[in-house]
C-alpha cells in the first residue's frame, strides 16, 4: 500500500468520505427500491426514507392472480438455468484448450471468441425472428435460450480460461506420468480441481442470462412465456392507467435479492473472474 | 517458427514438451465453434443478405395484390442515408454516439475515481467491494423500473433536486435520465476493473517517486494512469462495446418510439417488430460495422489488448520450443 499509517490526517479523512460517497453511490438507488416495495400501496407518493408502517401488501399483489409474477419467474429461471448448464457443457473444452494447449491459430481462436461476446445482439434479433416466427417457435424455450447462447458461450469461456491459466500446470503433468492420458487427466484431476471456477463462471453466465432483456422481448409475445425482466417493465395497474410502482419495486425485490445475496457471498471469486478476464 | 507442427499428443506425454496439439484442440473446440457458427454467424449472413431486400406489395400478373419479398439491392441503405426514413435513422446515430461518447466518459472518469478510493482506503474495503458489485447485479431492465419510478414527476429525484422535471418525457432531460441510470450501473464496473489493475503495480514504483520527491498528482499522471492503462483500456473498450448496442435503459426508462432517446438497436427492433426486416436487417447492419470499426480502432490504434494473457502464453511456448530446437 502506498499510504502507510503515516498518511496525514487530512488525507486518511479524505478517504473514508470518498468510501461512503461510494458506498452511497452504490446503493441509494437499491434501498429506494427495497423501501419503496415496503410501503402500503397507497402511501406510494410518500418519499419519505423509511417506511411506514411496513407493509408486505406490494409482495402479495406481484403474486396475486392478476400479475401471475411466479410463473415469470419460473421462465426466468428455466431460460437462464438451461443457457448456463448448456453453455457451461459446450464451454469447459473450449476454454481448457485456450489455457492449455498449443495450436496454431490460438490468438485468431481467442479473437474470434472475444469478439463474438461483442456482437450486437440486435443483429440476431432480427434473422431470428423472421426464422422462429415461420418455424413456430416464438413463445417457446428455445427461441430464448439458443439466441442467449450467443453472449453467454463466450463470456463463459473466457472466464472459464482464466481459471483453468491460474492453475499449476504440474496438476496434469504429474498425472499423465501417473499413465492418466490427457482426458483422463482432464476428467479426474483437472476438473474436480476447476470446479470452484466453474462454479463463479457458472453464476456470472446465470446473471447475465437472468439479466437479458431485447431477446425475451422480441421472441414471446404471450404473457405465460414472459421472463421476469420482460413481465415487470410491462406490469400495469388495475385501471391500465395508474402505474403500480410498488408493485413493480416489490418484484424487483424478488428479481434482485436473491441475486445480490449470491454475489455478496462469493463476491471475492465473482470480481477475480470478473477481473481476470476483463470481461463483462 | 521454425519447428513445424507436430502431431496431437498421445496420453502420456509431457505437457511442457513444445508440442502442437492442433487435432486435439480442433475437436475440442469444434463444439464451441458449431454453437456460435450456428446462432452468430448464420444470423449475421441472413442479416446481411435480409438487408437487400424488401417486402412489397405487387400486382401478379392476373392483377391480384401480392405480398412478397424483392430484392432491391442497396435500397434499404440508401433510404436510411437519405430516403423518408433518413431522419430517424441520423436521429438513433446521434443518440447512439452520444450516450456511448459521455456515458463511458463519466463512467470511467468516476470508475477510475472509485479505484483510486478502493485501493488507498485503510478500513471499509470489503464493505465497499460488497456494494460496488449491487448496481451490476441488479438487471438493467430492472434499474431502467427503478430510474423510472425516481424520476417520476413527484419522485424523488424532483424533492431531492427541489425541481419540476418531467423527465421521463421526451426532451433532452430524457437523454439526462438514460445517462444517469447507464452510469450508475456501470461505473463501479470500471471501478472494480481498474481497481484490478491498480493491485498490480509494484510498490516499490511508487517509493521510487517519492524518492525523487515527486508529487501525489505528478505520480497518478506519470506512474498510476500510464501503469493502469492496460487494464483500463479493456473496461473502456467493454464500455464502448455495451453502450453502442445499448437497448433496455431506455427502451424501458422513457419508452419505445421516443426520438430522444431511440438508438439504432431500439430502431432495428421497432423496424422487425413491425415484420419490416428489410430494413431492420440494415439498421442492424449498420450498426454491426459501427460496433465493428469501434473495436477495430480500439485495439489497433489505441492497442486496447483483449487477449492479452492468452497471447502471453503463446509467446512463452514460442520461446520455449526455439530453446527446445537450439539445443
Amino acid at each position: 500500500m502506498s499510504t502507510g499509517s503515516g498518511a496525514p490526517r487530512g488525507r486518511r479523512w479524505l478517504l473514508n468520505v470518498g468510501i461512503i460517497i461510494i458506498v452511497i453511490y452504490c446503493l441509494a438507488p437499491f434501498y429506494w427500491m427495497v423501501v419503496s416495495a415496503l410501503r402500503r400501496p397507497n402511501d406510494q407518493a410518500d418519499n419519505s426514507f423509511f417506511p411506514s408502517p411496513i407493509s408486505l401488501e406490494n409482495f402479495k399483489g406481484v403474486f396475486g392472480p392478476d400479475v401471475g409474477f411466479g410463473r415469470s419467474l419460473l421462465n426466468s429461471v428455466i431460460v437462464a438455468g438451461i443457457t448456463t448448464l448448456l453453455t457451461l457443457v459446450v464451454g469447459t473444452f473450449a476454454a481448457y484448450t485456450l489455457a492449455r494447449l498449443n495450436f496454431r491459430f490460438k490468438n485468431f481462436v481467442a479473437g474470434i471468441i472475444i469478439a463474438t461476446s461483442m456482437f450486437p445482439v440486435i443483429s440476431l434479433i432480427v434473422p431470428l425472428l423472421k426464422l422462429f416466427t415461420e418455424i413456430g417457435w416464438i413463445n417457446s424455450y428455445q427461441a430464448m435460450i439458443l439466441p442467449s447462447l450467443s453472449f453467454a458461450l463466450p463470456l463463459a469461456v473466457w472466464t472459464l480460461a482464466t481459471f483453468f491459466r491460474q492453475m499449476p500446470k504440474e496438476l496434469e503433468e504429474a498425472a499423465m506420468v501417473d499413465g492418466l492420458t490427457r482426458g483422463q487427466a482432464f476428467r479426474k484431476v483437472i476438473l474436480p480441481l476447476a470446479a470452484p471456477g466453474m462454479f463463479t463462471t457458472a453464476i456470472i453466465t446465470f446473471i447475465a442470462a437472468w439479466n437479458e432483456f431485447a431477446i425475451a422481448l422480441a421472441m414471446v409475445t404471450d404473457r405465460e412465456m414472459k421472463t421476469a425482466t420482460v413481465a415487470i417493465s410491462q406490469f400495469t395497474g388495475i385501471t391500465g392507467y395508474d402505474s403500480p410502482f410498488g408493485t413493480k419495486m416489490a418484484a424487483g425485490v424478488i428479481v434482485t435479492v436473491p441475486l445480490v445475496i449470491v454475489v455478496l457471498i462469493f463476491q471475492r471469486r465473482i470480481i477475480a473472474g470478473l477481473t481476470a478476464g476483463g470481461v463483462k | 517458427m521454425t519447428a513445424p507442427a507436430l502431431p496431437p499428443t498421445q496420453g502420456g506425454d509431457a505437457t511442457t514438451s513444445p508440442q502442437r496439439h492442433g487435432r486435439l484442440a480442433a475437436w475440442l473446440l469444434s463444439p464451441t465453434f458449431l454453437v456460435l457458427g450456428l446462432i452468430v454467424l448464420y444470423p449475421l449472413i441472413a442479416s446481411l443478405r435480409e438487408s437487400l431486400y424488401r417486402k412489397e406489395e405487387g400486382l401478379d400478373e392476373n392483377g391480384f395484390v401480392v405480398e412478397g419479398d424483392n430484392f432491391v439491392g442497396v435500397e434499404n441503405f440508401a433510404q436510411m442515408f437519405q430516403g423518408d426514413t433518413a431522419d430517424r435513422f441520423w436521429n438513433a446515430f446521434f443518440n447512439t454516439t452520444f450516450f456511448t461518447v459521455v456515458g463511458v466518459t463519466f463512467a470511467t472518469v468516476l470508475g477510475v475515481a472509485m479505484a483510486l478510493v478502493m485501493h488507498h482506503a485503510l478500513r471499509g474495503r470489503g464493505f465497499v467491494r460488497a456494494s460496488i458489485l449491487v448496481p451490476w447485479a441488479v438487471p438493467t431492465a430492472m434499474s431502467a423500473v427503478l430510474w423510472q419510478w425516481i424520476f417520476q414527476a413527484d419522485g424523488v429525484a424532483n424533492e431531492l433536486l427541489n425541481t419540476q422535471i418531467l423527465w421521463t418525457t421526451e426532451g433532452f432531460q430524457a437523454k439526462i435520465a438514460v445517462l444517469i441510470a447507464d452510469v450508475w450501473k456501470t461505473a463501479p464496473f470500471v471501478g472494480l476493473l481498474t481497481l484490478a489493475g491498480l493491485q498490480v503495480i509494484p510498490n516499490d514504483v511508487y517509493e521510487a517517486a517519492r524518492v525523487d520527491g515527486a508529487s501525489g498528482w505528478l505520480q497518478f499522471w506519470r506512474i498510476t494512469l500510464p501503469l493502469v492503462r492496460p487494464a483500463l483500456m479493456v473496461a473502456i473498450l467493454f464500455r464502448v462495446m455495451d453502450v453502442l448496442r445499448i437497448f433496455d435503459l431506455p427502451y424501458v426508462l422513457i419508452g419505445p418510439r421516443k426520438q430522444s432517446v431511440e438508438t439504432l438497436s431500439m430502431l432495428a427492433f421497432e423496424e422487425a417488430g413491425q415484420t419490416r426486416y428489410g430494413p431492420a436487417a440494415a439498421y442492424a447492419t449498420m450498426l454491426f460495422v459501427y460496433v465493428a470499426l469501434a473495436a477495430y480502432a480500439f485495439v489497433k490504434l489505441l492497442g486496447a489488448d483483449l487477449i492479452g494473457e492468452a497471447r502471453v502464453r503463446t509467446k512463452e511456448a514460442k520461446k520455449r520450443q526455439r530453446e527446445v530446437v537450439a539445443a
